[in-house]
């Protein structure tokens, strides 16, 4: 992925200086590439504040087990994705708590638990290069944005100014609920054609 | 709405001391990454918010959004949040750095500010976290992954303009 980033950087500085040569305002280009390491410090700096106080709370959260225990309560709404799982297995409990986590906003603690699924789900999954289907649920799952409450983006939405930050915080969760349900009917839709083993039940 | 986040931190800090955490000391610990996750990602945004200065100030930028403007409003988006829209499954930190500079220009609380929030809250950065985990256990066929993750982001971005539609205007 990083591949496809080097590109899109490189693509991005030859066509701005590009199109300013060709529109005649270099003195605007050079300008904006001496303000854009401030700009670049002042971001970090209004994001720092925020980031420190979230993952220390969030880190409350881990330690006192108040995620596991939120993870208990929402593995019987997973279930339904991942019937091939024995519920009490490693796979299965890495899975909630990664989504718990990110739920969350728990970034830090999602990715391990996340990596440690998928390493987990492999075993199962005889150690093929081919993805098996709880492999394309669960990565699905986490490209969708799942997050009760947006912190950063809400205390970035203050610093800009807003009024009320987190007024958006409904149509966050409506169109986060939407990207979910069409990623995972087309991963199941797909998964149940190519009936990989025991097929998988789709009940959403 | 404005009570969420302390009330949320509260419940935490609560449950914290009922089960006995030190949660001071937990908070220390928490805080402590968090820094370290802002030095990991500092040259990241550093590099993307000069690609996406330099973007703006040729009037390339311009040039993107007049072109696809028709269809932008065609479907009823902002035709600002088009290039965010565009980096938002490839790039977390480079869409947002386009999130900040459309604040700035638009502001927080106009229509393309709003639909760029929702937008920002409801999409991942797809093709990173599909490369991260399959990228971890070796697995090359990644079958309907991508795809079923792409339609994902599509109706995430319909979804916003639709709600923040609803809900504002």
């Amino acid at each position: 992925m990083i591949d496809l980033l080097n590109y899109i950087w490189s693509g991005i500085i030859i066509i701005s200086v590009l199109c300013s040569i060709f529109l005649g305002n270099g003195d605007l280009l050079s300008k904006a590439m001496i303000d854009s390491g401030a700009s670049a410090v002042s971001l970090l700096m209004t994001m720092a504040g925020i980031l420190c106080l979230w993952s220390g709370i969030m880190k409350i959260a881990s330690e006192s087990g108040f995620t596991t225990l939120l993870a208990r309560a929402f593995s019987p709404l997973l279930r339904p994705l991942f019937p091939r799982l024995d519920k009490n297995s490693e796979a299965f409990r890495c899975i909630t708590m990664n989504v718990t986590s990110n739920l969350l906003g728990l970034g830090s603690t999602a990715t391990p638990f996340g990596l440690k699924a998928m390493k987990e789900l492999y075993k199962l999954g005889g150690e093929s290069d081919t993805a098996t289907n709880e492999m394309v649920i669960f990565v699905v799952m986490n490209t969708a944005s799942l997050q009760l409450l947006p912190s950063t983006l809400g205390a970035l939405r203050q610093s800009y100014g807003s009024d009320a930050p987190f007024e958006i915080i409904v149509p966050v969760w409506i169109s986060s609920a939407c990207a979910l349900f069409v990623a995972l009917t087309i991963a199941c839709v797909f998964n149940c054609r190519s009936n990989q083993g025991e097929a998988l039940k789709c009940r959403l | 709405m404005s009570l969420v986040m302390p009330v949320f931190a509260c419940i935490i800090v609560i449950y914290g001391l009922f089960s006995r955490t030190a949660v001071f000391d937990a908070f220390l610990a928490g805080a402590r990454e968090g820094l370290q996750t802002l030095l990991t990602i500092a040259p990241t945004i550093t590099g993307l918010v000069f690609a996406v200065e330099l973007l703006k100030a040729s009037g390339a930028a311009e040039m993107i959004c007049a072109a696809v403007e028709p269809a932008a409003s065609l479907l009823g988006f902002p035709k600002e949040i088009v290039p965010m829209a565009l980096l938002r499954p490839v790039s977390g930190s480079g869409s947002g750095a386009l999130l900040i500079s459309l604040f700035e220009d638009c502001g927080t609380d106009s229509f393309a500010g709003r639909v760029a929030s929702v937008l920002a809250g409801s999409s991942e950065t797809t093709f990173y976290a599909t490369a991260m985990y399959f990228g971890c256990v070796n697995v090359k066929n990644i079958r309907h992954t991508l795809f079923a993750a792409l339609a994902a982001d599509f109706a995430a971005l319909v979804a916003s303009v639709i709600t923040v539609r609803l809900f504002f205007y």
